[in-house]
């Protein structure tokens, strides 16, 4: 054959195959696939890797906890379907019988004590969660004993992000320590998983996109009627909308605050809006005898009360609000959010923004012209974090403080705040059980070998408050429980432990056809997304 | 006036240029926009670096002809109250320091090793030409990251970022650049040095060193100054490009780059005036000396003459 001839001939065959192609579409034409976009990617494909929403929420859709969250975060059977407090300290957890890992293993108890040691090991991130179990026992294959260190009222709404993974896929891919971007760690966790969720992953690709497919073999109806859900990491604002707006994805979030207004008229989209649970603020060295990132040698000024306060009252909110939050934001005095157990409205009261007195704390303790330091920021993690961290520099700059400002990818971010080499850092911090013990216990507490402080990165330390903190975890009576809350609460704020900011509004963007529950926590569950 | 400067009047070169209207608005361009540079503080209505100065109450302010500008904003302000005109004259400064230090330094680089590679031949010359083949096959930003990637790493960690950051700018855009310089020079030198005149130094006994650097070296320089006048604006648009990646100067002391990306953030909410005038600027600024540069090219050419 002459090549021109081939190449009729494969013109030929390709429009035969078209045809066969089309005759079979309707077969495949109800495949919809979702595609997904956030600014950030999920660091690594293990649900114990990381302690941050973006990673929970997807490694959610792929792994499950014993103990899950609906539509309301109230808690439902997940993988365990009861349980029973036999005595203050031992819980009973009965296993749901028949769930299978993608893989096909059978999920038994095994995995659940295989899961919790890989929990609490080494290179763990969710430590938190599991601190509080001295040990489990296996009781069947289908129940497990667990025994706290103390009572542990809270244990089941701790253990909800606590996902179970698979024994046997764990060891044979030499994956039964966690993933550990800390310490550069990454094994087959990293870019594969078997869970029993109910999507399965097919593809991973890091930061640049992610493909799950529907697990046929889910235990429980799956609302969405997704097949699969293509997830991608688009980082710069204006390129997300424009993604949006032109149909290239179908959902994504967070949506710029400003482009909410401008992207409400546009009648292909629906913006959803709330109140997120979120709390963002910016913590401070408060344990090195000297700053890691400074120009004061010899001490460290984050020690003094007073440098503390000055920077609290350095950073007028309202202005962080209006201009670069456009509104978006609810200024708070407190860690926690409102709807999280145990938060005190009456405790909720800013110092007011004052430059003059920060200036005069700043001289009292011994620093009137200032000092330097660095200060440590993501710009892909929360709404408007690398400009919250623009404004606080110069807020500071204006009582003499001069701040380096170190703005950068959660990538390289996390890693480096959470092997604590920073000085002065932005955070963000959604209680993982919805309750107040939790910021307590992983923000506040002085960091310990049991979990606690674990994200108290400045390692802001009060005895009494560890104390309190301790004792909240096992009291049961609700008006005493709540008082020792505010009285803890009271302790770091009377401290500065930390210096709130705000909560932000959750916004996600969405094209008409979609349905989706958004969940006060930003967690996006695909299970719940329906394509009309 | 000096002779030098009566010679320069009388050349040839000054007369192409003086009847050259595209090179004269060129020039004057480049020199308004580079002298706005320089004295930035003595020019500019405000102190956009000085983050005490800010005022986030006067943030996302319209440019002063619309109907919420002020006079004090001429362009306008961005999302941290920075006044846009100033600090389009600061962030040029450290545009122009990066292009024009980054240039410089992969002249002398690049010269420097394609004087050696041509004149000396040989083993050497095969060892420089390759690495010099293997650097051009990843594209300049790439290596460019590489470096910088690597420099944050192994230096100290209470070096002056600001600093660091436009060293490593400064030297990651050099090294990206050299093997241009290299591979011209070393062709030109290649038909030097077979020249009567070199030959003649060489057998009056002049070491080999001073023959590149005083009989040679002055006969390559022109190709090398015109890719230089272009490398300026390609150097430019580097920083602005890894500034646009996260990798450049620090957000507090935008360049042209970073002040783009920032307004890129802007372009569905109506805040047009944060990335049109720094995109303007930076595309006057290379213009110019890309057009500088070409009629350079033109000028130095015998053929075109």
């Amino acid at each position: 054959m002459t090549p021109a001839l081939t190449r009729f001939g494969m013109a030929v065959a390709a429009s035969f195959a078209l045809s066969g192609a089309m005759l079979t579409l309707p077969a495949t034409a109800t495949a919809k696939t979702y595609r997904v976009a956030d600014q950030g990617d999920a660091l690594s494909m293990d649900p114990h890797s990381l302690n941050e929403s973006l990673q929970l929420s997807f490694t959610g859709n792929i792994y499950e906890p014993l103990v899950a969250r609906d539509k309301k975060l109230g808690l439902v059977p997940g993988l365990a379907t009861k349980w029973t407090q036999t005595s203050p300290t031992t819980w009973r957890f009965e296993l749901r019988k028949g769930v299978q890992f993608h893989d096909g293993t059978p999920f038994t108890a095994d995995d659940v004590l295989f899961s919790y040691e890989r929990a609490k090991g080494e290179g763990s991130d969710i430590k938190t969660y599991v601190g509080s179990i001295k040990e489990i026992r296996k009781l069947g294959d289908y129940e497990v004993e667990m025994v706290t260190t103390a009572p542990f009222p809270i244990l089941p709404d701790v253990v909800s992000l606590w996902y179970m993974m698979s024994k046997k896929w764990c060891e044979a891919n030499n994956a039964t320590r966690p993933v550990d971007k800390r310490k550069g760690v990454e094994n087959a966790a990293s870019f594969r998983a078997n869970g029993t969720g109910p999507f399965r992953l097919k593809s991973r690709d890091p930061g640049v996109r992610t493909v799950l497919v529907r697990n046929l073999n889910y235990w429980d109806k799956i609302d969405s009627n997704v097949d699969d859900v293509v997830f991608t990491p688009i980082g710069n604002d204006a390129t997300r909308v424009a993604a949006l707006i032109s149909g290239e994805i179908d959902m994504m979030q967070p949506v710029p605050v400003q482009d909410v207004a401008k992207l409400r008229q546009n009648a292909n989209l629906t913006i959803l809006q709330g109140p997120e649970l979120r709390t963002i603020f910016l913590g401070m060295d408060q344990s090195r005898d000297e700053l890691l990132f400074s120009n004061v040698k010899g001490k460290n000024p984050f020690k003094d009360k007073r440098v503390r306060q000055a920077f609290y009252q350095a950073i007028d909110i309202e202005a962080i609000k209006t201009r670069i939050m456009r509104g978006a934001a609810t200024p708070t005095a407190l860690m926690i959010a409102p709807g999280i157990k145990g938060f005190v409205p009456e405790l909720n009261k800013r110092l007011p923004y004052d430059p003059a007195a920060s200036k005069k704390l700043l001289t009292d303790a011994g620093y009137a012209n200032g000092f330097e330091v660095k200060m440590n920021c993501p710009n892909d993690r929360y709404v408007n974090d690398g400009e919250i961290c623009q404004a606080v520099a110069g807020m500071l700059a204006r009582v003499g403080v001069k701040v380096n400002l170190e703005a950068e990818s959660k990538a390289t971010y996390f890693p480096k705040i959470l092997s604590r080499n920073t000085s002065f850092y932005l955070l963000g911090w959604t209680p993982g059980t919805y309750d107040s013990h939790n910021p307590l216990f992983a923000l506040m507490a002085t960091p310990g070998a049991g979990g606690q402080g674990q994200f108290n990165l400045g390692s802001y330390s009060n005895p009494k408050l560890d104390e309190l903190t301790a004792k909240i975890s096992s009291e049961t009576d609700q008006a005493k429980r709540n008082a020792m809350i505010a009285e803890a609460f009271k302790i770091h704020q009377d401290d500065v432990g930390h210096l709130p900011l705000h909560q932000q509004a959750l916004a996600w963007g969405m094209r008409k056809n979609v349905e989706l529950v958004q969940l006060p926590d930003n967690f996006n569950p695909f299970k719940y997304a329906v394509l009309k | 006036m000096p002779a030098a400067m009566r010679r320069f009047f009388d050349s040839d070169l000054y007369f192409s240029f003086r009847t050259n209207p595209v090179a004269v608005g060129a020039t004057l361009v480049a020199v308004i926009m580079i002298l706005g540079a320089a004295f930035a503080p003595w020019v500019a209505p405000h102190e956009p670096f000085d983050l005490a100065s800010l005022n986030l109450n006067d943030s996302l302010l319209p440019p002063a002809w619309s109907a919420d500008g002020r006079l004090s904003y001429v362009l306008g302000t961005d999302d941290q109250g920075r006044d846009v005109f100033s600090t389009i004259l600061y962030g040029s400064r450290i545009s122009l320091l990066v292009g024009v230090a980054s240039v410089a330094f992969a002249i002398v680089l690049g010269v420097g090793l394609g004087l050696l590679s041509g004149y000396v031949g040989g083993r050497l010359d095969a060892l420089i030409m390759r690495v010099a083949d293997v650097q051009l096959s990843f594209p300049a930003i790439l290596i460019a990251l590489l470096i910088d990637g690597a420099a944050r790493a192994a230096l100290p960690r209470d070096t002056n970022t600001d600093l660091l950051a436009i060293v490593v700018l400064i030297g990651s855009i050099g090294l990206a650049n050299w093997v241009q310089y290299a591979r011209t020079v070393r062709g030109s030198t290649l038909v030097e040095k077979s020249k009567e005149y070199v030959q003649a130094a060489r057998v009056i006994g002049v070491p080999p060193w001073k023959i590149m650097v005083r009989h040679v070296l002055p006969n390559v320089m022109g190709p090398v100054l015109v890719i230089a006048t272009i490398n300026i604006a390609t150097a430019i648009i580097t920083e602005a490009t890894l500034s646009f990646l996260g990798v450049g100067v620090p957000p507090t002391s935008p360049s042209l780059g970073t002040m783009i990306n920032n307004g890129n953030n802007f372009l569905y909410s109506g805040e047009w005036w944060l990335v049109v005038f720094p995109g303007a600027a930076l595309v006057l600024l290379c213009m110019s000396v890309n057009l500088l540069g070409d009629w350079l090219r033109d000028a130095l050419n015998p053929k075109l003459s």
